[in-house]
């Protein structure tokens, strides 16, 4: 059975805190649970399967015993910031398959409580741990490169946040709430050549869940029904070093893969959640889903053409990474969430595209400029 | 410099990449190839990634290459630093670090060659302006 249009986004829940020093991560595990079941209006009880990443203390086993969970499927897909997109795909596959009937999906952590654990390492440490490498300068040589080859600015960059900060100021919780210009985001502290500061994600506590279901289970929920209809997923490496290229993402495949899917192309998309961890994500990201010609990504993003009720393509109308939340440092459960608010209508009325009626919602996973994954998902309201 | 004060982690070796390290105390970078499809890749593995065949061979790389891109790191304890990827000539790209330099003049293109830096270990390849 095809997965396009057989699982339904029922519950969305992103936990208010950007700072908690005073909660464990199990239980903001636990918080996020109770919240999209409450958001769904169903109970623990209901849940057979459940899909959780690298951020739940002690893994899918751990944290299923935590929760008092008792499923039936579950996946436990680690790809870094992604892995919450790759999870919505796997369950609408699991649902498909009638290996679950609700799946819930957990993201939680703390990052701006304390650090993070070193990234896990394969084959490659002792070729590449002694260099340093950072998210911030690896997203730095990806625009650097990308700048070298395609005569992007920093100014087109700035136009990112720029949008983002428009959309943040409307939202009670966002991180930063102050719009910002393009000088501001160029006067910013230069992290890593050529990105500023302004041009970097926040660091945020916190977390978000999801519950995906069967169509007979989000028919007789109350809130409007979100299906998907695409959904793809890739990895990208520069595979002993012959493959190495900065200007693309894996989202060249998983963008194609969730189009074909869904029978629609991106110029149908009223609404696009992009991954935002640096504003040259979002920049590459557009150019590699089909939004405009590889390249061209620098002049499709200026003017405010991100912005709501501005631009063509609104995007990350909570704020994004930039400027509302990037949870765990891993940022695909609220692109998820924000573009279900956008197709449900419940958006800020103030960024609220008019008849939202078909979204997209995608991230990367990794290190962009090294090994990475990718994962595209096509929403549609019913 | 930065780069002369930096202690670097030595490496930890295994049984398929021990002639690697043994070949950086005496000063040479090493690549593989694979004898059935041609292709060279780095970093070395047993397995070709490209066709799969066991027939790979070590060679000495000739340790130039061009700066392929590279940021300058300024939010870091120990004070900047240069990473970035250099193409070596015999075309594999290999993750690196700029050392021995004016950081702030690096440009992407730019001519390169190898240099090994001490560990308590094997010493690890680095590369410097031409």
């Amino acid at each position: 059975m095809s997965i396009k249009g057989n699982a339904y986004l029922a519950g969305i829940y992103e936990h208010p805190a950007r700072h908690a020093p005073d909660k464990s991560t199990a239980q903001l595990h636990a918080e996020v649970a109770r919240g999209v079941l409450e958001d769904a209006g169903l109970t623990k009880a209901d849940v057979d399967g459940y899909f959780c990443a690298g951020d739940a203390p002690g893994g899918v086993m751990a944290m299923a015993d935590y929760l008092g969970l008792k499923v039936r499927h579950f996946d436990s897909t680690d790809t870094g910031g992604c892995s919450y997109l790759v999870h919505l795909g796997h369950a609408a596959e699991a649902i498909a398959a009638g290996r679950c009937s609700v799946a819930l999906i957990t993201l939680a952590g703390k990052p701006r409580t304390g650090a993070m654990p070193p990234r896990a390492q394969g084959a490659e440490a002792d070729f590449e741990a002694a260099y340093g490498a950072t998210t911030h300068n690896i997203y730095g040589m990806c625009a650097m490169r990308h700048m070298h080859e395609f005569g992007t600015t920093s100014e087109q960059l700035a136009w990112i946040k720029v949008a983002a900060s428009h959309h943040a100021q409307y939202n009670e919780h966002a991180m930063l709430r102050d719009v910002v210009t393009v000088e501001d985001v160029l006067n910013s502290p230069m992290i890593s050549d050529p990105l500023h500061r302004m041009d970097c994600c926040v660091v945020t506590d916190g977390g978000g869940a999801l519950i995906v279901t069967t169509e007979a289970m989000a028919r007789s929920l109350k809130k409007p029904l979100v299906r998907m209809i695409g959904a793809g997923e890739a990895l990208k490496g520069p595979r002993g070093g012959k493959d190495l290229n900065l200007t693309y993402s894996a989202g060249v495949w998983s963008g194609p893969a969730a189009f074909a899917m869904a029978g629609v192309t991106p110029k149908d998309i009223k609404y696009a959640s992009i991954y935002d961890s640096f504003t040259i994500t979002v920049l590459m990201q557009l150019e590699d889903l089909g939004f405009c010609k590889k390249g061209e990504g620098g002049k499709f993003v200026a003017d405010g053409n991100l912005i709501s009720g501005v631009g063509k393509l609104p995007f990350n109308t909570d704020g994004g990474g930039l400027c509302n939340n990037h949870p765990v440092n891993r940022g695909g459960m609220t692109k998820i969430i924000e573009a279900v608010r956008q197709l449900r209508g419940e958006a800020h009325p103030k960024v609220q595209v008019p008849n939202c009626d078909l979204a997209l919602a995608h991230g990367t996973g990794g290190l962009l400029g090294v090994r990475h994954a990718a994962s595209t998902c096509i929403l549609e309201r019913v | 410099m930065m780069d002369s004060t930096v202690k670097y982690p030595a490496p930890q070796g295994n049984p398929e990449t021990k002639a690697f390290w043994d070949a950086t105390v005496e000063g040479k970078l090493m690549i593989k190839r694979c004898t059935a499809c041609g292709e060279p890749h780095y970093f070395p593995r047993s397995i070709c990634p490209f066709c799969f065949s066991d027939k790979t061979v070590w060679e000495e790389s000739s340790g130039e290459g061009e700066i392929y891109t590279f940021s300058l790191m300024r939010k870091s304890a120990s004070g900047p630093y240069a990473i970035g990827y250099v193409t070596l000539k015999e075309g594999p790209s290999l993750l690196t670090n700029f050392v021995d330099c004016d950081m702030s003049s690096l440009k992407i293109g730019q001519k390169v060659k190898v240099v090994f830096k001490t560990t308590d270990g094997a010493p690890l390849p680095f590369f410097t302006p031409v």
